[in-house]
């Protein structure tokens, strides 16, 4: 289509005014992370630190139990996604290729489970958890992960199921392998991008969740990052600022990796799932 | 959620031999049953005992046994005016974050349709707002919203715009404050969303009303916003939703303050819980923000259903 140029350069202007918007605050972050405390008390910041020092992230170890929250947070995301993953990929395979009400019903509850509050479910989870003496411990957070992703993992996954073509199991059958024995040798080979996609999207969500961390851990050594990262800010607010931004910018780093290599598929997913629903 | 490859093949809608329709297969459900009992013990289970506990008298870290105690909790919430006052605020914010993140993220999403140069650029500054911890992201904008070393200030000191603000701590600047990060922090997801629904619309259909004459307006309200209207329909009731029921971010920005300006309904009802171990009274608001949201969703569809029909005729 033709375009104009005044139109292109309005288009650019708005681009750049996003581009801006987008990156400005995480620009800042990084700027700060970066900074000795002399520049950070100055009462005319600059975006690019005059004498850059990793100090900000050496005392942000040094005040908080980083290391280990860290091994927490991995510990937990990587719990919830293999087994989010092993225990929705079956039940994916059935609503994907079977219409009935089990499929329906499946994807009423992706639906529903997207708009309670979880207030509502942190109550009653925290008390069965505290019976089963699963309080301040990282695999009850697991169970309380692995459920809360499913839904969106059983979405996913049966998608990528419905992209496998059927006659390649009918094929199969008619060599008269079994169920089984199609299901292991067959698709699941072709399923396993979608499931690793599937298992790594669990694991951000895992590494990135608060509330039910919030809730349910209550000492420093059993808390994973995001709970760790909010006791940098002191009851009054008052922050210390350079090792609060190396330490945030430390906990992003893992979600983002991973996102950018799995990016293409979840808005892959997202695209068709929105377009078909 | 269906994947792209199978829209191309509609073909394979029929029952292959392998899986009758409706037939009894009990491999089916040993298939199910390892994700489906998870659910119902640790999802749906809670969620009916969290409605119960609406009505009773259940506190944290007491002797005497529970009680059930009828609506009582709905009556003191009805009188509840610091609660009703935390509603008003989250469906404030709820609004306030969908529909400029929605009109910003269209806007995006139209700009990222076009071949434009820096597009690949937008694409990967998008995926931080998206892959990053809301903690960090309530922490990020602490740092950018800063009185003395924020780069907002600053920026609006070099520009001659007055000495700066205490934008958080402020009365009046803390709600559009934390509306700001709300918009930002949802932008991604919305602009993907939309970008499919364009991604979607019949490239013919555009050129031949550009071919007709027909102006950018013109094009975008008769040919891209018709078919763009599922999606964007879809998008913003289930932002509505989530923003309504947000959480982390508003505590890292504010934690409700400055006083309770800013305090959503899900922070009010997690005070109410984990400080003050009243486990009946929040969760009867859970209850009553479940009831609310339904009954928005049910007139928001039901409103969209009817303009969508209508609008049927015009096509």
């Amino acid at each position: 289509m033709r375009t104009s140029t005044a139109a292109r350069t309005g288009q650019y202007a708005a681009l750049l005014g996003y581009l801006v918007f987008l990156a400005f605050p995480f620009l800042w972050l990084i700027s700060i992370a970066f900074k000795p405390p002399r520049e950070l008390a100055s009462l005319h910041p600059t975006w690019i630190p005059e004498n850059p020092t990793l100090d900000n992230f050496r005392q942000a170890f040094d005040e908080q139990p980083l290391l280990h929250a860290g091994l927490n947070s991995l510990l937990a995301a990587l719990g919830a996604a293999v087994i989010a993953v092993l225990i929705a990929t079956p039940m994916a395979y059935v609503v994907a290729r079977r219409r009935g009400r089990l499929a329906k019903a499946a994807t009423g509850w992706v639906v529903v489970s997207q708009a309670f509050p979880f207030v509502l479910v942190i109550i009653p989870l925290f008390l069965v958890l505290k019976n089963l003496g699963l309080i301040n411990s990282v695999p009850g957070l697991v169970m309380v992960y692995v459920v809360w992703s499913l839904p969106f993992a059983l979405w996913m996954l049966a998608g990528y199921v419905r992209a496998v073509p059927r006659e390649l199991e009918e094929a199969a059958a008619v060599d008269g392998a079994g169920r089984l024995r199609t299901l292991v040798s067959v698709t699941a080979p072709l399923l396993a991008p979608g499931i690793v996609a599937t298992a790594l999207f669990a694991f951000i969500t895992a590494w990135n969740e608060f509330f039910f961390a919030l809730v349910l851990l209550k000492t420093p050594e059993k808390q994973t990052l995001p709970v760790i990262l909010t006791h940098f800010i002191g009851a009054e607010g008052v922050a210390d600022l350079g090792p609060l931004a190396a330490a945030a910018f430390l906990a992003t780093l893992p979600s983002l990796v991973v996102f950018a290599l799995i990016q293409r598929r979840i808005t892959g997913g997202m695209l068709a799932g929105a377009v078909k629903s | 959620m269906t994947s792209v490859t199978e829209s191309r093949r509609p073909a394979h809608r029929a029952p292959g031999p392998a899986a009758p329709r409706g037939a009894p297969d009990h491999g089916a459900w040993f298939l199910v049953l390892p994700a489906l009992i998870p659910i119902l013990v640790l999802s749906v289970g809670p969620l009916l005992y969290g409605i119960l506990l609406a009505f009773t008298d259940a506190q944290s870290g007491r002797t005497e046994p529970t009680e059930w105690i009828g609506a009582l909790n709905f009556q003191d919430l009805l009188h509840d005016t610091l609660f009703w006052e935390s509603f008003r605020i989250g469906l404030v914010w709820a609004v306030g974050v969908t529909v400029p993140q929605f009109l910003l993220a269209l806007g995006l999403a139209l700009l990222l349709n076009q071949n434009l140069r820096l597009r690949w650029l937008a694409r990967a500054l998008a995926i931080i707002p998206w892959a990053m911890p809301e903690v960090v992201v309530g922490i990020m904008w602490r740092l950018v919203y800063n009185a003395d070393a924020g780069i907002l200030n600053e920026t609006l000191r070099d520009l001659g715009l007055g000495n700066g603000h205490d934008w958080l701590s402020g009365l009046g600047t803390a709600l559009p404050a934390v509306i700001v990060v709300g918009v930002w922090a949802g932008m991604p997801q919305t602009t993907v969303a939309l970008l499919a629904g364009l991604q979607n619309t019949p490239r013919e259909l555009h050129e031949a009303a550009a071919v007709d004459g027909a102006g950018a307006w013109r094009r975008f309200r008769t040919v891209t916003w018709p078919a763009l209207r599922p999606v964007a329909l879809a998008i913003t009731a289930l932002n509505l939703i989530w923003n309504f029921n947000s959480f982390a971010l508003v505590y890292v920005l504010t934690n409700g303050g400055p006083g309770g300006r800013t305090r959503l309904p899900m922070l009010f009802a997690y005070e109410e819980a984990f400080r003050y171990g009243q486990f009946g009274y929040a969760a009867a608001m859970g209850c009553v923000m479940v009831a609310v949201i339904a009954i928005l969703l049910a007139v928001f569809l039901a409103g969209r259903l009817r303009a969508a029909s209508k609008g049927g005729d015009e096509a």
